[in-house]
Order: structure tokens, then C-alpha cells, then sequence
């Protein structure tokens, strides 16, 4: 299979080596514990391993046969084709992480344009390599403001409308730092925060203010305010940003971000059950010796001809070790190049079409809900992007099992993560919704009442 | 050549990819909160393809040759895994779908969390970390909350050996931990003498990496165990070197407390240029509960004719989310299939050819470089790249000749404790003949150090480009690039 040597070869390399069988080469294990047996199922040829896992994933549903209304963080899009093929080839999958630039160019140059693209899509001047996920790129935001504040400040202000999971990642991330404080901002003792209900909180204790934008309810505000707020008071504001739709909406540069954040599985990257994604960190060039994670930067070669090394490696662990600024190594390298692939191949038109798709299916879709008797959409007023909250009259879990006998996944319960919204539904929808979908959700839905 | 970069292709007017016009009425766009300008490149499909096939071209990889990289462990990558991981009632998956419509994936990670507890000799496995350092600091957040949950705060320092990878004490850092070095002796074992005099009251635990850098497996390790155990401190376990103890040895068995598993060394996923990496992390008994929520369980018992029902379930303790759903799950399809295709014997052979393959081209290196921890190695063992009578060559330059003849050099300048370093992992996908090629290309490069250095010195030569200039990038720190004509953006 993927181990070439023969019995011959196998006895000529252990003659050579001056030990009489294999297992002479681990007499530095104690014996008592030395070749335990395992029990694990036999070993399958590559044909029944294809047959076997084949029926694993048929006993899933999937969006690929189902329509689906799921988003809350992870989005259901269309990949162009180009973009596997790029990603397939072994000399971007099945390379390593750059320390070697002069063999590793492809790779470097790539992740140079992924920063070029990510900084251009959020309005910021630096970007990173990428972060695990939009939870941990959330997390490693209130880690570089601690860091950036030598522990003076403490307070981390969450937005209740930022994504429960992103919200809980980094509380993971900073318990370690002692005696810090994160506050998470309700509205009106509901969850849905806006930029003004957190104004009142920021104070001259504040690290850092953390928002999302379009926000885990699809909605979207002007951040100008919060950001001139935050900043009089001398903390940094963090937005979590969508990135599709960053193809038509005001980045969070323009309105005064520091750091920008999010989940970049939109841009050409399969759902997958949640993984691997990519986390994008955007910030500003004065913070860019904090940021954590992999940077490449363009110098010249001994000729003077162009060419990208991993550079500022000082902040990072193989070098700083107990003083790094973060212990990340890996990143999510072929995502972020799946991601570079996308931006490149949908280019400034496609990403607006997408992005004007999504809203106005969106939109379509929250006018045909708000007229069936019983729901209610839920906007507040506000904006929104390609997800609204759906107030139902019944429990989501029971609605979205009917909704699964026609052949539809509904939309994401909100009372999973919100006790007090019960019978609250996150819609989404995507350019992979046709109109007849959304109609097909419609009537779908409006049979819950006659049920 | 060098390639342009994608912004420096872009053509007005073009795009890649066209999307169908919307099939339901327009809703008005907030106008004030839509941007002005979204500065992307426009380039038709095939510039795309061709940008970054040729870019392709400018890496080494291991599908086109041997990549002994120690450490990394840059074996070779099955292509079924590629082909697993990608089939639609995977990829479609969404990760918030209710659990019943999941039972695929769920029934996959719940028999990965079996498998990696019975290779380990763990009791509990999550496999939500998205990579060995995270699986590190997940560890060591659960040493932190063990502690805790006993009252005992005092616990402060971990101890960490000098050979340890760079993320070790960047990882107790992170929890706020005091990193404490203890030394290793002269056969590259942890110096029991120097261990025993810093374990107290004040030990929270040791991260110990074993095999170690040097590829050496610890002739005392259960002594190590023991000192810390009985000081009241836990025993970590960096598993970035367990594809040498597949069937081999079980840490669990060894008395580790946690070790996290770095999927895309052990298990074959492919590194993808630096990422995606997958780091599952399993625990003893006592430590089950502090594990990242969610985990995979059982939550319905099945019977002859029906399987059973698999679901979601949090830690009674849990330390809480370490990133966002449950893992890189694409990863663990690959690492899956990669286990159930080898079992139980192959799984042993993959760690014994691997240290036979190790000590096999260590045998012959040594002849022509100082090896100076002289012992049997596990699956990857370290050289000095110098030479007492040529003060002017370094591991650098070996490394970089190496370029010349096509293959990616060793890990250089790690670990710490060996004098110009390079870290040798062949793995055990790597023929014999292709390990002895590399040998006399490596003795061929030794030879040139002694006759013609000017050959080291400006290696590579035959690499897309030739030394870059390190301290130009920080200094003029250029990180992004944009469309020509709007040059006056450039930073």
C-alpha cells in the first residue's frame, strides 16, 4: 500500500543497521507495555475502505440533495469548479508550511495575494495567513488586545449578537489571562444588541469591543459611532465580518474598525460538518508586530528578483517560545488558498452579483414568510443582509422535522443557544435558493397552521 | 520567472465566473451602508488556472519527492483519503443540521474517538481541535481546570524539556502558566536529577514530547512519570511524534495523563502548505470531564437490527469551546480511512518501517556528519550540518545545496540543544533506494563543504529563486499587494 519495502529490502536495510528484526529496534521500550495488541477492526483494501466510507456519507442528508435555509456561520455557496482543482494538486496539498521560501514560492506567493485580497475586502491595511476559524480569528482578537494593552486594560465587551460559539471560543481562550473580564451587552434583556447598547458600556477599563457585522441575526448597522466612541475611550473595536457580504456592504475599515474578523468558509469552501474552514484576521499596519499567526511579506532574492519569505517570524513560537505572541503554527493553509482562488476567479463582478443575490433572495424570502399567518419576521426595523430571525408558532425543532419531511432543512433554532427565544428561527438564504425553493419553504410553512 | 501577482493579471471587464440574474424581485439596498469601491482583481478563468498552476510549479511537495523534514513527518498522502473526504454526503453536511440527519458523520467521529482511544490507551478522546497547537492548549487548559476543580491553585509552573518544540512553552503561556526548562542528559533522555529537584507543590504538570526531537524514545520514561505524578503534577503528552508508536506503545499505558494527535503527520492528511492540521486530544478517566464540548456520543443504545443513535453531548466539566462546531472534520474523514484501510498490524508496520527507515539513512549519514546523541533512534534522529575545520559552512548551507539536487532540506536550526541542527524524518512511505540516493547526495554535499564551499555558500542555484533577503521583508514590511495604477496604497 503506502510502504514500499519488500521482505528482501526489509532484511538487507536491518543487516545493514546490525539488528536481527524489526522489532529489535525498540528495546527502549519497556517491555511490560511493548507491542500491545490492538483492538481496532482489520485493515480493508482501498476499494472496500471507498465502498465502506461511501455508506457512511449515505447515511447523511445533505444540502446537496436537500434545500436548505441553514446558515448561522456556515453558509451554503457555489464553488466554481476551478477552485477544487487548484486545491487538488499536490504541490499546494501536499506541501508544508513555507520555512523553506526558495522551494516553497507557490505557496508563499499565494497567501501574499490572500492577505492582499482580505485586506482589500475588509477596507484594513495588514491581514494574516489565516486562523483556524472565525471563532478562533474572534478569540485570537481579544488576545492581541490584551496584549496590546500589557494587561492594563481587561474588560472584553461582547455583543450578545455575536455568534454564541465565537463568543464562547474566546471566552475559552482568555480564561487563562488573569483577571480578565468579559461582559457580553444585551438589548433590553433580549439578545438583540445594538451598536448604541454598547456604547454605555465602554470605559477607560476596555480592551476591546467586539460586534459582528452583518450581526448573528442578519442585521446590519453603521459601526462609525461605536468605532468613534470606542476609540475616545482608547479601546480597540473588533467586527466580525461576513465576507460575502462585504461584496456590497461598507467595510468595517471605512467605519473604523481595528481588527476584522471572520469566517471565510463563504469564499469557496465546503460545509463539510463545520470543518476545515478559515479565519481571516484584518487589522491595522500599527498593530501588525501583535497579530498572531504566519505572515509573508515580499523581498528580493540575491539577484534582486522578487520573491516572499514568512516574515516578523520574532513574534512567533519557534522563536519566542514562553514569550510568543500566540502558539499557533499551522494555519489553515490550503483554505486560505481555496479562499485566494475564489476572490481571484469571481473578481470584483462576481462578488457583488453574489452578494446582491443573497440579499435580494433574502429579502424575497422574508416578504412571502411575513404574509403566512402566524409568523412573523423579526428585523427590528433594522437591515439586513442574507439571514433573518423568524418568529414561528411552534417550536422550531418540531416545525423543522416537518419541514425535513418535504425535503427541506429549515432554519437554525435559536433557542439552542437563546433559552429566551423560543420558537425563534434563523433563516438564511443563498444564490443556491431559487425562487421556487423559497416558494416551496413558503407553502411548506404555511401548512404548519392547517397541521 | 517570477509569476505577476493575481492583481498585477487583472484586466478591466473581466470575471471568472458568472452568476445566474435573480429570479425574484430587487429589494432596495440600504444606501448608506453599501461600499463604494471593492478593489479585486478581474481576470477570466484561465488566467486563474494558470497563475496558480504555474505558482505550483515553484513548490516542493511530497508528491514529487522525498521531504525529510523532521518533526513535520511528511509522509505520503493516500489519494483515496482526498476522494473520501470530498464525497457529497460529507461536504454537504452542514454542521448545525439536526443530529438525525447526521448520523454518517456522527457514527465516523464517534468510532474515530474508539479508534484513537485504543491506539493511544486514553479513555476519553474530543477531536474538536483544529491543530496540534491547539490540541496543546487544550491540554493544558484542562491542567489548569484539573487543578482548579480541586482547589489547588498553588500549581503554577509546567515544566517543559530544553529539546521541546517552540509551541510547548508558548502553549503554558497561553494559560498563564510559568514555563520551567529542565535539561536533558548526555544520551538526550530527561535529566532525572535536574526533573526531580524542580518538581513541588508548584508543579502543575510536564510536557514531554516522546519520542523526542531527537527522536529518541526516553530510556527512563516511566521514572519521568512517576516524579511527576507523585509531586502532585500531570503528565502531558506531545504527540507530534506518535506515527513511531503505532502498535508500538501506548502513552496511556505509559501513564500520560493527555496527549493531543496530530492528524496530518500520523494519520496521513496532507499538510496543505501549512494548514489545515487536525489535533484531537485524549485524557484519562479523571479528566474526561474537563474535555471541549461537544463530543460524540452514544445517546440511544442500538439494537440487532437497528444501529445506534449518535449525538452531541457536552462534558460535565467541560473547559468549553475551543473553536467553532467540532473539528476539522474533512480531516477526520481522511484520518479515518487511513485507519481502517492499515488496522492493527498495518498500523504497526507504518512505526516500524518508519524507525527502520530512520535509522537505516542515519547509519549512513553519520559516516559523512557528527551524529552526537549515538543511540538507536525512533523515527527521525538529528545531525550537526558543520564541521569543526570549516568555520564558514553552517546547516543552512547543507540545507539549501540539498535544493540543488531536488529535495527539500531537513529541519534546520531545531532542536536547540544540537549545534547547527538538522533534523532528519525520512518516514516510512520512502523506499530503500530512495533513501540511499539521498545519502550519497547528502555525503556528495559534505565532500563539496571540504572542497568546493562556494558551491554551499550560494545555494541554492537551481531553486525558482535564489536566497531571499529576510531583512529587507521585515524592514520595508510590504504584506499586501493592490491593482498597479493604484500604487500610491502600497505600504
Amino acid at each position: 500500500m503506502f510502504t514500499p519495502h519488500t521482505q528482501i529490502e526489509t532484511e538487507e536495510m536491518l543487516k545493514k543497521i546490525g539488528v536481527k528484526s524489526l522489532s529489535d529496534l525498540f528495546t527502549d521500550i519497556p517491555k511490560q507495555f511493548r507491542f500491545p495488541k490492538l483492538d481496532l477492526p482489520a485493515g480493508i483494501t482501498e476499494m472496500e475502505a471507498n465502498a465502506e466510507l461511501h455508506e457512511y456519507a449515505a447515511a447523511n442528508e445533505s444540502t446537496d440533495e436537500l434545500i436548505s435555509f441553514l446558515g448561522a456561520g456556515a453558509y451554503h455557496h457555489y464553488i466554481p469548479a476551478a477552485v477544487d482543482a487548484i486545491i487538488s494538486r499536490g504541490e499546494f496539498a501536499t506541501a508544508y508550511t513555507p520555512y523553506q521560501p526558495e522551494v516553497s514560492q507557490g505557496t508563499l506567493q499565494a497567501i501574499f495575494e490572500f492577505q492582499s485580497l482580505i485586506a482589500n475586502l475588509t477596507g484594513m491595511e495588514v491581514s494574516n495567513a489565516s486562523h483556524y476559524d472565525g471563532a478562533t480569528a474572534t478569540a485570537e482578537a481579544g488576545v492581541m488586545a490584551y496584549h496590546h494593552y500589557r494587561g492594563k486594560r481587561l474588560k472584553m465587551l461582547l455583543s450578545e449578537s455575536v455568534h454564541p460559539q465565537y463568543r464562547e471560543t474566546l471566552c475559552t481562550y482568555l480564561c487563562g489571562y488573569e483577571n480578565v473580564e468579559t461582559k457580553t451587552v444585551s438589548h433590553e434583556g433580549q439578545p438583540f444588541t445594538t451598536p448604541e447598547d454598547m456604547i454605555p458600556y465602554i470605559g477607560a477599563d476596555t480592551a476591546l469591543v467586539v460586534v459582528q457585522y452583518p450581526d448573528f441575526f442578519g442585521r446590519v448597522f453603521d459601526l462609525s459611532a461605536l468605532a468613534a466612541k470606542t476609540h475616545e475611550q482608547g479601546a480597540l473595536l473588533a467586527v466580525v465580518a461576513n465576507p460575502t457580504a462585504l461584496g456590497i456592504l461598507k467595510t468595517p475599515g471605512e467605519m473604523g474598525a481595528d481588527i476584522v474578523v471572520g469566517e471565510g468558509q463563504p469564499l469557496g469552501i465546503p460545509l463539510s460538518y463545520g470543518g476545515p474552514y478559515l479565519g481571516f484576521f484584518a487589522t491595522k499596519k500599527e498593530f501588525v508586530r501583535k497579530i498572531a499567526g504566519r505572515l509573508v511579506g515580499e523581498t528580493v532574492d540575491a539577484e534582486g528578483r522578487r520573491g516572499y519569505v514568512l516574515t516578523l517570524t520574532a513574534r512567533e513560537q519557534h522563536i519566542r517560545r514562553e514569550k510568543a505572541s500566540s502558539n499557533i503554527c499551522t494555519n489553515q493553509g490550503l483554505m486560505a488558498l481555496a479562499a485566494t482562488v475564489y476572490m481571484s476567479l469571481v473578481g470584483k463582478t462576481g462578488l457583488r452579483q453574489v452578494s446582491g443575490l443573497c440579499f435580494h433572495k433574502a429579502h424575497y424570502a422574508a416578504e412571502q414568510i411575513k404574509k403566512i399567518k402566524g409568523f412573523t419576521v423579526e428585523t427590528g426595523g433594522h437591515p439586513f443582509f442574507h439571514e433573518f430571525v423568524v418568529k414561528c408558532p411552534i417550536p422550531v425543532e418540531e416545525l423543522n422535522s416537518m419541514l425535513l419531511d418535504q425535503g427541506i432543512i429549515g432554519g437554525y433554532d435559536l433557542s439552542i443557544d437563546y433559552p429566551m427565544l423560543k420558537n425563534h428561527m434563523l433563516v438564511a438564504v443563498t444564490e443556491m435558493n431559487s425562487r421556487q425553493n423559497i416558494d416551496d419553504l413558503v407553502d411548506a410553512l404555511s401548512e404548519v397552521q392547517n397541521a | 520567472m517570477p509569476e505577476p501577482t493575481i492583481y498585477e493579471l487583472s484586466s478591466d471587464g473581466r470575471t471568472g465566473v458568472l452568476f445566474p440574474e435573480p429570479d425574484v424581485p430587487l429589494a432596495e439596498f440600504p444606501r448608506d451602508l453599501l461600499r463604494e469601491d471593492l478593489p479585486f482583481p478581474e481576470l477570466a478563468e484561465v488566467d486563474v488556472i494558470r497563475h496558480f498552476t504555474k505558482l505550483s510549479t515553484f513548490n516542493y511537495s511530497i508528491d514529487k519527492g522525498l521531504y525529510p523534514l523532521g518533526s513535520c513527518t511528511m509522509k505520503y498522502n493516500p489519494k483515496i483519503n482526498e476522494l473520501t473526504a470530498r464525497l457529497p454526503g460529507f461536504a454537504g453536511t452542514h454542521p448545525l443540521q439536526p443530529s438525525v440527519t447526521v448520523q454518517g458523520n456522527l457514527a465516523l467521529m464517534f468510532n474515530l474517538q474508539e479508534f484513537l482511544k485504543e491506539i493511544s490507551g486514553f479513555d476519553a478522546v474530543t477531536l474538536q481541535p483544529a491543530a496540534g497547537a491547539q490540541g496543546e492548549f487544550t491540554g493544558v487548559s484542562i491542567i489548569r481546570a484539573y487543578h482548579h476543580s480541586r482547589n489547588d491553585t498553588k500549581r503554577t509552573r509546567i515544566i517543559i524539556p530544553d529539546s521541546a518544540h517552540g509551541t510547548n512553552p508558548a502553549t503554558s503561556s497561553m494559560n498563564d502558566f510559568e514555563t520551567v526548562g529542565v535539561k536533558s542528559d548526555a544520551r538526550g533522555n530527561v535529566d532525572l536529577d535536574d526533573l526531580r529537584s524542580l518538581c513541588d507543590e508548584t508543579t502543575a504538570g510536564l510536557m514531554l514530547t516522546n519520542p523526542n526531537t531527537l527522536g529518541l524514545f526516553d530510556e527512563h520514561v516511566l521514572e519521568v512519570v512517576k516524579i511527576v505524578h507523585e509531586a502532585g503534577g500531570l503528565v502531558y503528552g506531545d504527540g507530534a511524534n506518535l506515527n513511531a508508536l503505532l502498535g508500538i506503545v501506548r502513552p496511556g499505558d505509559l501513564g500520560f495523563d493527555i496527549m493531543h494527535f496530530n492528524l496530518h503527520k500520523t494519520f496521513s492528511t496532507p499538510h496543505g502548505g501549512g494548514g489545515p492540521g487536525s489535533g484531537p486530544v485524549g485524557v484519562t478517566q479523571a479528566l474526561a470531564d474537563f474535555l471541549p464540548s461537544p463530543i460524540v456520543a452514544i445517546v440511544e443504545e442500538g439494537t440487532e437490527e437497528e444501529a445506534p443513535l449518535y449525538g452531541l453531548v457536552k462534558p460535565a466539566r467541560s473547559i468549553g469551546r475551543v473553536k467553532s462546531f467540532y473539528g476539522q472534520f474533512g480531516m477526520l474523514v481522511r484520518a479515518f480511512t487511513y485507519i481502517r484501510m492499515h488496522g492493527p498490524d498495518g498500523l504497526r508496520k507504518v512505526s516500524e518501517y518508519a524507525v527502520l527507515n530512520a535509522n537505516y539513512l542515519m547509519k549512513e549519514v553519520k559516516k559523512s556528519y557528527r551524529l552526537p546523541y549515538d543511540r538507536t533512534c525512533m523515527h527521525e534522529f538529528v545531525v550537526e550540518g558543520v564541521w569543526p575545520e570549516l568555520p564558514d559552512i553552517h546547516a543552512l548551507d547543507v540545507a539549501k545545496r540539498l535544493m540543488d539536487y531536488d529535495y527539500h532540506p531537513p529541519t534546520n536550526y531545531f532542536p536547540l540543544i544540537v549545534h547547527e541542527a538538522l533534523m532528519i524524518e525520512p518516514t516510512e512511505t520512502e523506499s530503500m533506494q530512495t533513501l540511499d540516493q539521498f545519502a550519497e547526495t547528502l555525503a556528495r554535499i559534505a565532500e563539496e563543504a571540504h572542497t568546493r564551499p562556494e558551491l554551499l555558500h550560494g545555494a541554492p542555484h537551481n531553486a525558482p529563486v535564489g536566497r531571499l533577503d529576510e531583512v529587507k521583508a521585515a524592514k520595508d514590511l510590504v504584506l499586501c499587494c493592490w491593482i498597479p495604477e493604484s500604487e500610491d496604497k502600497l505600504l
